[in-house]
């Protein structure tokens, strides 16, 4: 029996050295078992490599940073929609969450599926939120503290010790040993990223992350932990390999069945020296690394759009421990016409 | 004392703990002693095929038994104690 063809858009197509997701996630996708797909790109710079893998991409659109509001982005998609009849959007970004998580409805309304968390669970995982968030769903967070002042700097000398860390509200981190290095952060980060800055206490130990899909109803749908083993000065994952620790998946089930998570999502974990785990982030989307959940047995892009388009998904059950990834950076020649083409007419 | 039961051990000597996702290299008298501790033997059973199959005597075995048995814990590549108990 032939499959069904879904025409489904995916951002992230970047890979700088913190790589968008969007590649990953074509791949799982291309791989898919229970549908097939045209993958239509949608970029915000010419650079972002995807564009130009014909192989994986079947065509790109640029759309317009979500700073241009709402209504930008809307049309740009309705266009794009009338095109390329689009069946479901995966939005990769942190950043763009929140446009698209607000568009949920209204692209439905024109066939457009997705499958986000909702706007409640978007805001209260928010790592500026995370004290609360620990405290309410017993989960062990990290001390952090919300900042909008560079002089507010200096008063968190009584309250947390060095080092600590400087986060920015959607992406980048540093360790600071000292309040001048603290103000240096401040700044740095707040420049690219805004205001507030977020301080967190410094978890000494080692790194882990899990990857997994939530069904909006509190079920796991696949869930799977890796360890960093190679972690470039972003803090990226370049290496990695699937662990079973049972502490780890009890902890992201309880995650969400309490927050009854919808969609998929990353959470950054460390384990201190006792053994004690502090969840420092949740990413309300799919990493970069998820084709390693692939890979394990876990097709969780396959799995999201099944749930985006309502068709009945059951939960992965198992997962091969033990498997790696590791990261490479590749060359490609683009002709220039290719990027004068994605650059001058937005369309590739 | 008893290896952890998830612990993956190659005959090459590459141990994988899955729990932490850490592997660690071992040299062919390690992997013995290691399938001996699977095995649930004692340090004194260890200690008689060692003593039997290499010119080695009682107490450098003991030794650098002990010395290995240290790191493997280090590594929390055996159970502890409370754990063996249940």
């Amino acid at each position: 029996m032939k499959k069904r063809t879904v025409n489904i858009a995916v951002t992230g197509l970047n890979a700088i050295d913190s790589p968008g997701p969007g590649v990953s996630v074509i791949r799982a996708l291309r791989e898919a078992t229970s549908f097939d797909v045209k993958i239509i790109g949608l970029s915000y710079e010419s650079l972002e490599p995807g564009i130009y893998m014909h192989d994986l991409v079947d065509r790109t659109y640029a759309i317009p940073y979500p700073s241009t509001g709402i209504e930008a982005i809307h049309s740009r998609l309705e266009y794009i929609h009338e095109k390329e009849q689009l069946d479901v959007i995966i939005p990769n970004f942190d950043a763009e969450l929140y446009t698209f998580i607000k568009l949920e409805a209204k692209l439905r309304n024109t066939g457009i599926h997705m499958f986000l968390p909702t706007l409640h669970q978007f805001e209260e995982r928010h790592k500026m939120n995370l004290n609360d968030f620990g405290e309410k769903y017993q989960i062990k967070v990290p001390k952090s503290k919300v900042i909008y002042d560079l002089n507010k700097v200096y008063s968190l000398q009584s309250e947390f010790s060095f080092p600590l860390l400087v986060k920015g509200k959607f992406y980048d981190a540093s360790v600071a040993y000292n309040i001048d290095q603290v103000k240096s952060c401040f700044n740095k980060i707040s420049a690219k990223w805004g205001v507030p800055i977020i301080i967190q206490e410094f978890i000494h130990g080692t790194e882990f992350n899990v990857t997994g899909l939530g069904d909006g109803k509190g079920n796991t749908i696949a869930a799977v932990p890796m360890r960093k083993q190679y972690i470039t000065d972003k803090g990226k994952a370049w290496g990695g390999i699937t662990i079973s620790d049972e502490k780890m998946l009890e902890m992201t089930r309880r995650f969400l069945h309490e927050t009854k998570w919808r969609g998929g999502f990353e959470l950054e974990l460390m384990k201190d020296k006792e053994g004690e785990l502090y969840l420092l982030e949740i990413n309300p989307r799919l990493p970069a690394w998820i084709y390693l959940a692939v890979g394990v047995g876990q097709n969780i892009p396959e799995a999201l759009v099944n749930l985006a388009l309502g068709v009945k998904v059951k939960p992965f059950e198992s997962f091969e421990v033990g498997k790696m990834f590791i990261r490479y950076a590749w060359d490609m020649i683009v002709n220039r016409e290719e990027f004068e083409q994605i650059s001058v007419y937005g369309e590739l | 004392m008893k290896l952890r039961k998830n612990v993956a051990v190659s005959e090459s000597g590459l141990l994988f703990n899955p729990v932490t996702g850490e592997s660690y290299s071992v040299n062919p008298i390690g992997v013995e002693i290691i399938n001996l501790l699977r095995d649930e033997k004692t340090m004194e059973q260890i200690g008689a095929v060692i003593l039997e199959k290499y010119n080695t005597d009682q107490s450098t075995f003991e030794k650098d038994f002990h010395d290995f048995v240290g790191i493997l814990y280090h590594h929390n590549l055996i159970e502890t104690h409370e754990e063996a108990n249940g």
